[in-house]
């Protein structure tokens, strides 16, 4: 029954059609449904109900509740059976309904689906894909907001993918449909419906472990990525009439980690901002700043800067309380303003 | 053929078993997989099988004696049973045993910590040399914005605080830092403050006095040493490089050492000086054939140093006394001929040896020489490149200096100076006027140790060996 | 109520069980016994760091393999499974390469030993993580489904302490919900290494709470490899035609320590073991296929004899393999490069 078929659907991409994050993950989830029989989606509400964001409506009545599960309100098993399906050949796509839900399944993402290959020798894999929406500013309070990326970016045997921006998502989800290794694929809400972009048409991957430079610049290197890249870009394009030029690289990928990109950067500008919703201490800028210390410290005309998240529990519901949490974009311009000048 | 067996590891942590009963008494047989003991552990109590089938001959440990893993508890002398498949492996099971016993627990730290013993050589050197510490590499931290993201700290009181990346391009670019306006925060020296200067030109901050390196000999009229742009009074206590008048400038403790060294050597040794002068037209047309070349095969600068210092041992074979040093017990005339180069790094004097020069040709005195003077300007030259001179060479020239009164490195008996290079009328010896590349070589003595007759002697052998070289002799 | 069956000692009831089968099953279980012994002795010889015990394990485990089919089930079993490992193909040499965690141990000297990996023979990799393998149980028989292969099923085992883990319960839920080809093995030996029974859950039976999922539950005697091996094959028949999960509880006994590195001594009498020992399966069935003629005395010390040999000969044969290679630890983390830095 395995076997790919041609992508068909009323939701196909057109050539370079605009849509927003929302819709390339919906657009690109329908294309893989399509193409691949062994491709089935599961999790909570993810049938009737077309998930909590819409992103599968209308996919039960197109291909069945075979391969659009609604599944028990049991995270662990939502992960769990997956693995099992994965490591009996099919392509399972798990979604967790929001990344604050996923500790029941740390169990069976780290402990498991990280180690299947590696335990069996590469006698089993584990092609499985975890799709989970993270990411605060959205009134979530403290179970609706959380970035999780710091939890699992330090195991190996995971792949940790976090596009910003709608050609990136299809391109980074198709590949990690067709990855053989788990994928924790991270969504940010807030970039749902805010962020729009050209997508281009017909099937193609991104390569998995490399960054993207969004803007060209040569006076401060800022990497981020989620919604802090947007708040980036619009702080290094408003810069760009106070004569400061700010190059902006879109991880889009968290482990692996694109090394070349950021050192041609670093490098290049001499100086450098992380930026990232999670908690500081401990967070993926920890790592980012480690490496480029131990690579190009001699390249280096000022310390490394992060900009993050406060080191508190993410995030207060009342609004004065979630604007103190999240970084503005006045806080970037700022961050990259005062590197510039150092 | 009889076996040992040993005491074996129950448990990965465990170092020592104790026999809790022996379950077979010499003269019993016993079957290969059979247990024969029972052993204690503070983990754990087990019966252990035998490894071999054959006859219990001595129990090596009492019971109730508690022996270290891997020792030997009893020895059975092997008889092979009939369910016993033909032992396979080179080993014979004992030395598995032993060998299994012997086996580690990961916790045991057998890796080594070798930890580098770095020589300091950054360190000052006993004795007074020039230590050449370089400055700290860390910036001033800025004050963050409202999310509180940040430490705010301000610039360390005194002394200028650069990054590692203007450190490094003020180095592969010869620029002097301390005359350099930094246009960062602060008044910071930044990494395009750097690179501003060094394409300003050579004059603007070119290190001064890197001694025989890099530095074209032309007549001083031509060099344009120009006085160091008048720059603004970097933040801070005042230097040695940035004097103005009406500083006092405070004594670093390289500075305060050579001072001292520089009068003890003038109070103890009674310094002559005398000079000669020397038609250097040939050895450096030599030298501007082989040049291109050499530097394009080695990677180094070839100047006039290395024929010059070739020259200077040959001299000092022939004048052994200048190789000398004054003692209560005797002058010591050395064996070996270390020769002293006289350079300045980071602002101060420091002096390393090119050991054994005598046995270097130009060439090896050109790639050694060169690999001293970039770890001069690296800051990097340990003790041992700086201890064992016997004689020394200054290139004064360099500066446009004519002629120079050197002090003696203490301990030495002589120091030649080259100086600049000038082209002169001279008169040859049929009379004719010519125009030639003249050079001043000067020289101060321990008088206690050389007379003048020596010091003639040696400075004329130089100046006809430097005379002799040309075009047509082998580096 | 869970429905109970036990085996005579005297009139043998074969089930439709042949000779060749009944032989079968007891070499199955004399192997089992003769190869968890060896990992004893090869840890107390020093020559292994460690081996776990399945002593009281052998009828359920030879039953359960003679109602498998090689070739279209799918084992995922738990770290006591040894006798379910050669029940479904797995030899003494690969149990014993993963013993002395040598080259030719299939997950490379990765694992603890008894963490089996055989694709070939439908034997699913597993962490040491209790009850962490039944989830994923569940997705192999989801994909049986999905795949519209009907006459396959799944065969999850775990010991009685595992059915106390929330994974457990979310697995025999989500196969009751879903009717997957699955059967629940629990192997109930009394001991969760020191935690009894009585620790670990309120009712008497493991079976007695499937019911609270919706699906069936059966006792069973597993100290008789033929009632073990009946109640499984009714359970595999159910689940292989479309009838979806059940669970077999086998009752039987853990006489040796949960490892070589537990002293059950510190939890348990010596006296309860002695008395539990009277049931061992082992002498048990051998004496009772000889008083149904299905054996005689020499057959028996034959098969004794034989699996002795065999047994030396892959110690023998294991044991001189090599180490897998330093280098090797640092293959197949992900299909790509492992680094997670990437230039």
């Amino acid at each position: 029954m395995a076997g790919v078929r041609a992508a068909a659907g009323a939701a196909q991409t057109q050539a370079g059609v605009t849509m927003t994050n929302v819709e390339a993950v919906r657009t690109t989830l329908h294309d893989a449904l399509a193409r691949d029989d062994r491709v089935l989606i599961m999790g909570e509400d993810v049938g009737a109900r077309g998930n909590v964001f819409l992103i599968t409506k209308g996919f039960l009545e197109e291909f069945g509740p075979q391969r659009i599960i609604d599944t028990p309100l049991a995270e662990a098993s939502i992960v769990g059976v997956a693995i099992g399906m994965a490591m009996e050949g099919l392509r399972p796509i798990a979604e967790i309904q929001f990344a604050d839900f996923i500790y029941p399944a740390f169990n069976q993402i780290v402990g498991e689906a990280a180690k299947v290959r590696y335990r069996s020798n590469g006698d089993y894999t584990c092609p499985l894909v975890i799709r989970t929406p993270y990411g605060g500013g959205v009134r979530g309070a403290l179970s609706h907001s959380v970035s999780i990326e710091a939890l699992f970016y330090h195991v190996p045997g995971l792949t940790i993918l976090a596009p910003s921006t709608p050609a990136d998502i299809k391109g980074l989800l198709n590949a990690a449909i067709e990855s053989p290794d788990p994928v924790l694929f991270l969504e940010h809400k807030k970039t749902y419906r805010s962020v729009k972009g050209e997508v281009p048409a017909g099937y193609y991957t991104i390569p998995i472990g490399k960054a993207d430079v969004k803007k060209a610049g040569s006076d401060v290197t800022v990497v981020s990525f989620g919604y802090n890249l947007h708040q980036a870009l619009d702080a290094a394009n408003r810069l760009e009439g106070e004569d400061v030029s700010v190059e902006v690289i879109d991880l889009r990928s968290i482990r692996p980690m694109d090394k070349t990109t950021i050192l041609d950067s670093v490098r290049k500008t001499r100086k450098l901002l992380i930026v990232h919703e999670d908690n500081k201490f401990g967070g993926i800028g920890a790592e980012i700043s480690a490496m480029v210390a131990e690579e190009a410290l001699f390249d280096l005309d000022a310390p490394i800067r992060r900009l993050a998240g406060p080191d508190v529990p993410a995030m207060g519901y009342a609004l004065p309380l979630e604007e103190e949490f999240m970084i503005s974009t006045e806080e970037m311009a700022g961050a990259m303003r005062d590197l510039a000048k150092f | 053929m009889a076996t040992t067996i040993t005491m074996p590891q129950l448990g990965e942590t465990v170092t020592e078993g104790t026999v809790a009963q022996w379950l077979k008494q010499p003269g019993d047989s016993v079957e290969k997989y059979e247990a024969f003991v029972e052993v204690s552990t503070d983990k754990v109590n087990a019966e252990v099988p035998s490894p071999v089938s054959g006859v219990i001959r001595e129990l090596i440990v009492k019971e109730g004696e508690t022996v270290p893993t891997g020792a030997p508890i009893a020895i059975i002398d092997d008889v092979a049973s009939d369910v016993q498949p033909a032992p396979t492996g080179s080993s014979s099971p004992s030395e598995q045993v032993a060998a299994a016993a012997q086996r580690p627990s990961p916790s045991s730290g057998q890796a080594t910590n070798a930890e580098a013993n770095r020589q300091g050589s950054d360190e000052p050197v006993p004795g007074g040399n020039v230590g050449t510490g370089g400055p700290s590499f860390s910036a001033p931290a800025q004050s963050n914005g409202a999310s509180g993201n940040g430490s705010a700290s301000g610039t360390a009181p005194g002394g200028v605080r650069t990054s590692p990346a203007v450190r490094r391009l003020a180095r592969e670019h010869r620029v002097d830092l301390a005359a350099v306006r930094g246009s960062g925060d602060n008044g910071r020296i930044t990494a395009n403050d750097i690179l501003a200067a060094a394409q300003a030109g050579p004059s603007a901050g070119v290190a001064a006095t890197i001694g025989a390196d890099n530095a074209e000999y032309v007549a001083p009229a031509a060099t344009a040493v120009a006085p160091p742009a008048a720059t603004p009074r970097p933040p801070g206590k005042p230097t040695y490089a940035s004097a103005r008048p009406g500083d006092v400038i405070p004594l670093t403790q390289a500075r305060r050492i050579i001072a001292q060294r520089m009068v003890d050597s003038k109070h103890t040794a009674p310094h002559a000086w005398t000079m000669t002068e020397v038609d250097v037209t040939n050895v450096w047309k030599w030298r501007a054939r082989e040049k291109d070349a050499f530097e394009k095969n080695t990677g180094v600068k070839l100047t006039l140093l290395p024929f010059f210092v070739r020259a200077v041992v040959e001299s000092l074979a022939a004048f052994p006394l200048m190789n000398a040093s004054f003692a209560e017990d005797g002058i010591h005339v050395h064996r070996e001929v270390n020769i002293g180069l006289a350079i300045a790094a980071d602002g101060n004097l420091v002096v390393p040896v090119l050991r054994h020069a005598d046995q270097l040709s130009i060439r090896g005195i050109a790639l050694a020489a060169g690999e001293l003077i970039d770890k001069g300007r690296r800051g990097r030259l340990g003790a041992d490149d700086l201890a064992g001179g016997t004689f020394t060479v200054n290139n004064t020239g360099a500066n446009g200096s004519i002629l120079s009164a050197p002090i003696l490195v203490p301990g030495q008996a002589g120091i030649v100076t080259s100086e600049a290079i000038v082209k002169r009328a001279v008169v040859r010896d049929d009379d004719a006027i010519a125009v030639r590349s003249m050079m001043n070589v000067c020289m101060s003595l321990d008088h206690r140790v050389i007379d003048g007759a020596v010091a003639s002697g040696f400075l004329s052998d130089l100046k006809k060996r430097l005379e002799a070289m040309g075009p047509s002799g082998s580096l | 109520m869970a429905k109970t069956t036990t085996a005579g000692a005297r009139d043998l009831d074969r089930v439709g069980l042949s000779d060749e089968q009944l032989v079968a099953m007891l070499r199955n279980m004399l192997l089992q016994r003769q190869l968890d012994n060896r990992g004893f002795q090869l840890n107390r010889q020093g020559k292994i760091p460690f081996a776990l015990g399945s002593e009281g394990h052998e009828a359920v485990q030879a039953g359960a393999a003679m109602a498998f089919e090689r070739g279209r089930d799918v084992l995922v079993p738990y770290y006591r499974d040894l006798g379910l490992a050669l029940g479904v193909g797995m030899s003494p040499f690969e149990i014993l390469s993963s013993l002395f965690a040598r080259q030719t141990d299939r997950s490379m000297g990765r694992q603890f030993p008894n963490h089996y990996t055989n694709h070939d023979l439908g034997v699913l990799s597993i962490s040491s993580i209790i009850a962490g393998h039944c989830t994923h149980a569940i997705g192999v028989a989801a994909a049986f489904k999905y795949r519209g292969e009907s006459g396959r099923a799944v065969l999850c085992t775990t010991g009685e302490g595992a059915t106390s883990q929330g994974e457990w319960h979310e697995s025999v839920n989500y196969a009751a919900v879903h009717s997957l080809p699955i059967v629940f093995l629990v192997q109930n030996n009394e001991w969760a290494i020191s935690t009894p029974q009585d620790l670990q859950m309120k009712v008497a039976n493991v079976a007695d709470k499937a019911p609270g999922y919706g699906l069936p539950g059966v006792v069973c005697d597993g100290f008789s490899p033929v009632t073990t091996y009946a109640a499984m094959r009714d359970a595999f028949v159910r689940a292989r035609s479309g009838g979806g999960p059940s669970i077999v509880e086998a009752k039987c006994y853990r006489f040796l320590s949960h490892s070589t590195d537990d002293d059950d001594r510190t939890y348990r009498s010596r006296e309860e073991i002695e008395e539990r020992r009277k049931m061992d399966p082992v002498p048990r069935f051998e004496q009772a296929l000889i008083e149904a003629g299905v054996i005689d005395e020499a057959r028996r010390k034959q098969l004794r004899a034989d699996v002795l040999r065999e047994t030396n000969e892959a110690t023998d044969a294991a044991e001189a393999q090599p180490y897998p290679p330093a280098e090797s630890l640092y293959t197949n983390v992900v299909a790509g490069d492992y680094q997670p830095w990437q230039e």
